[in-house]
């Protein structure tokens, strides 16, 4: 796999949490959910709340891999003023006070298409983001995004399901970057919780497949679940839970309340607790 | 037209690419059951005695072939071409629909699949769908949007005498593109034993060309039944468009016979200037929606817009990727037909031919009316009546300001 130079900052992140011996906490917000100026408070307020990888959505009008809560985010997020070129300069923003907290869009790939691919992946390493999640885009599709984005330094992180078999797994991961996305149940965001066993028993498997870590997600709402995960895998990602946060502190307005930014930065903060007391079972 | 590289029904390659259109944009959770589903599809089209059963029930469940019917009143009173119809509103259920879901729900029982979902915007691919399920006793749930279940109340109802359960999809604009992301919604979450019985040219390969396979009994019936009526091919053949299938299924036998003139009709709402249509070739841009690349209604931040029809069939932001390819090619023509003409070829299709049309191929007949009277009479011209207008009654006389 040839790459461009990336910006480095997946690596050393995951390089340090070894280091430390714990898990990386990685929240998602969606950009721009309710508003612009709100979501940017929430995102540069994260890295002191204990995120130690940022997921950052760019909304798709058609999310077919999410649940109620993600998508609703999504509406909020159009009203609030979401656009692709938005998103990127939120990023701009928040790297301006924050050299090295990692941040990876997460989304569909219909948005970037029409924002035009080579012009996207030079305006996102611009803008300081380090890698995508494009859920729509498994392998077999390849040469639309993902390998111009490995050219250009982009990390191109895969999610790899329940569904995909050993058979499969190998393709799933040839051409993936930064680390891995596990997605612990068959369905759609925030809905189930897969069992922590079920969880081990596929990073394991995973692991056995790759060297990359493996962060893993869907399902994952308190911070005793994701203390659990934080037990056996790289990372875990929660959503849909802090998605839930910013929908439970609006207005009748649908408008951010006072104390919204607060009140998601304590839940990602206890979140973030439960992922950094967790001890690293020997997996290696 | 042996050779496969100038022929235009060679399509999809092995990924599902009709040329830079179609293709499997899917989650990965869904890859392995898509992919279970074009080896199964596969095997079945290269097993004979599951075309003698597909066969035997199109023949004495769905009533194939239908009729090539000459369209004598109207033919006279456009003073042109002559017209044909494609009697598909008289198979099993009232429309072309069926000739897919009996394909699939076959394949489906080969699969060993119990649970059938399937998404739906008229209601007529749900109503198929809930009868398939019904023959062979399989669980039916189908998507519906919220507002397409007050406007086809009577297919709703259909449905559920049929044992489906119909879910109203509430998401996004609670039209036919939500009750899809809804069915692939469920579909991921269920996927040990659910199939999921796409009702168009749509959709993840292989999805596009499977429906057409199965469609495409129309356009191979229409070739023998033309000949065996005028000793020779149509000269034009016209068809709505929503997502494509009853289209696709009409042109794709005929594709490559470059006499035949191709025609598809979509439909433009208040009309294409107004923004508010479902136009996806004649006012939309490529991009990727529901599994696959094609020409969406989108803005330019790739959000995908709201379609409008009167027709709640053709009421899709997309259409199938293989009319994305002929598009471009240019091998097939594409215009596109407000709600009122098509009101009103509703109406005339209904006096003079004794043929209460769906509104969908009303779309279809208004464009015959606007090309028919420049044609000479020895034009052979085939419409296909995809469906037959018994569950638009409501919508029509609304329209009209009829209150029944």
């Amino acid at each position: 796999m040839t790459t461009g130079e990336t910006s480095g900052r997946i690596e050393a992140r995951f390089a340090a949490l070894r280091e430390e011996g714990r898990a990386a906490f990685v929240p998602f917000i969606m950009a721009s959910d309710p508003d612009t100026a709100t979501s940017l408070e929430i995102l540069k307020g994260l890295p002191a709340a204990g995120a130690d990888i940022i997921e950052l959505g760019v909304m798709y009008s058609d999310p077919m891999a999410d649940g109620p809560a993600i998508q609703a985010a999504g509406l909020r997020a159009k009203a609030g003023g979401a656009r692709v070129s938005n998103t990127l300069n939120m990023v701009r923003t928040f790297r301006e006070g924050d050299a090295d907290t990692p941040i990876i869009l997460m989304g569909y790939y219909n948005p970037i298409y029409i924002y035009g691919v080579e012009r996207f992946l030079a305006d996102a390493r611009e803008a300081g983001v380090d890698g995508l999640i494009v859920v729509d885009l498994p392998p077999e599709e390849d040469t639309e995004l993902c390998l111009p984005a490995l050219e250009a330094g982009m990390h191109f992180i895969r999610l790899a399901t329940p569904t995909t078999d050993d058979a499969r797994l190998p393709a799933v991961l040839a051409n993936t970057s930064g680390f891995v996305y596990y997605v612990a149940v068959a369905g759609i965001t925030g809905t189930k919780s897969a069992e922590t066993d079920s969880i081990h028993s596929a990073v394991m498997r995973l692991q056995r497949h790759t060297d990359l870590p493996v962060a893993v997600g869907f399902g994952i709402k308190t911070p005793e679940q994701a203390g659990a995960v934080a037990e056996v895998a790289d990372a875990a990602v929660v959503g849909s839970a802090i998605v839930q946060t910013i929908a439970d502190n609006l207005d009748g307005d649908g408008k951010a309340t006072p104390d919204l930014v607060e009140k998601v930065l304590s839940f990602a903060a206890a979140l973030a607790k439960g992922v950094h007391a967790a001890r690293r079972q020997a997996a290696e | 037209m042996n050779d496969l590289s100038n022929s235009f029904r060679s399509g999809p390659d092995d990924h599902g690419h009709f040329g830079i259109f179609g293709g499997r944009y899917v989650a990965e959770t869904l890859m392995p059951l898509i992919l279970e589903v074009e080896k199964a599809y596969d095997a079945a089209r290269a097993d004979p005695s599951f075309q003698a059963e597909l066969d035997d029930y199109l023949a004495h469940y769905v009533g194939r072939p239908s009729p090539l019917y000459f369209a004598e009143r109207l033919t006279e009173h456009f003073g042109g071409a002559k017209i044909y119809f494609k009697r598909d509103e008289l198979n099993h259920t009232g429309a072309h629909k069926i000739n897919n879901c009996m394909g699939q729900i076959l394949l489906a029982r080969r699969m060993g699949k119990k649970r059938i979902i399937a998404e739906t915007g008229a209601g007529q691919h749900g109503v198929a769908t809930a009868t398939v399920c019904a023959r062979f006793g399989l669980q039916c749930v189908v998507y519906m949007g919220a507002t397409d279940i007050e406007r086809q109340a009577p297919n709703v109802f259909r449905m559920k005498l049929l044992g489906a359960e119909v879910v109203p999809v509430t998401s996004g604009t609670a039209t036919l593109k939500d009750a899809m992301n809804d069915a692939l919604r469920d579909w991921v979450s269920n996927v040990e034993d659910t199939y999921y019985l796409i009702g168009t040219v749509a959709g993840p390969h292989p999805y596009p060309a499977m429906v057409r396979d199965f469609q495409s009994v129309i356009g191979s019936e229409t070739r023998e039944q033309m000949q065996a009526a005028e000793g020779r091919l149509p000269d034009s053949l016209v068809a709505c468009i929503g997502g494509g299938s009853n289209a696709m299924g009409l042109f794709h036998p005929f594709l490559d016979d470059p006499d035949v003139r191709i025609i598809g009709v979509e439909a433009a709402g208040h009309g294409i200037e107004t923004g508010e249509h479902a136009a996806s070739l004649t006012g939309g841009t490529p991009g990727v929606l529901h599994g696959n690349r094609t020409y969406l209604l989108q803005d330019d931040d790739g959000q995908i817009n709201d379609a409008h029809s009167i027709s709640a069939g053709l009421d899709y932001p997309g259409i199938g990727p293989e009319h994305a390819w002929l598009n471009d090619s240019g091998r097939v023509e594409y215009v596109s037909i407000t709600d009122g003409e098509a009101l009103e070829a509703f109406q005339l299709c209904s006096r003079l031919e004794g043929i209460i049309p769906a509104l969908e191929p009303s779309h279809a007949l208004a464009h015959v009316a606007k090309i028919a009277p420049d044609l000479p009479s020895d034009h052979l011209m085939v419409m296909n009546m995809c469906g037959r207008g018994d569950k638009d009654v409501f919508t029509v006389a609304e329209a009209l300001g009829v209150e029944l």
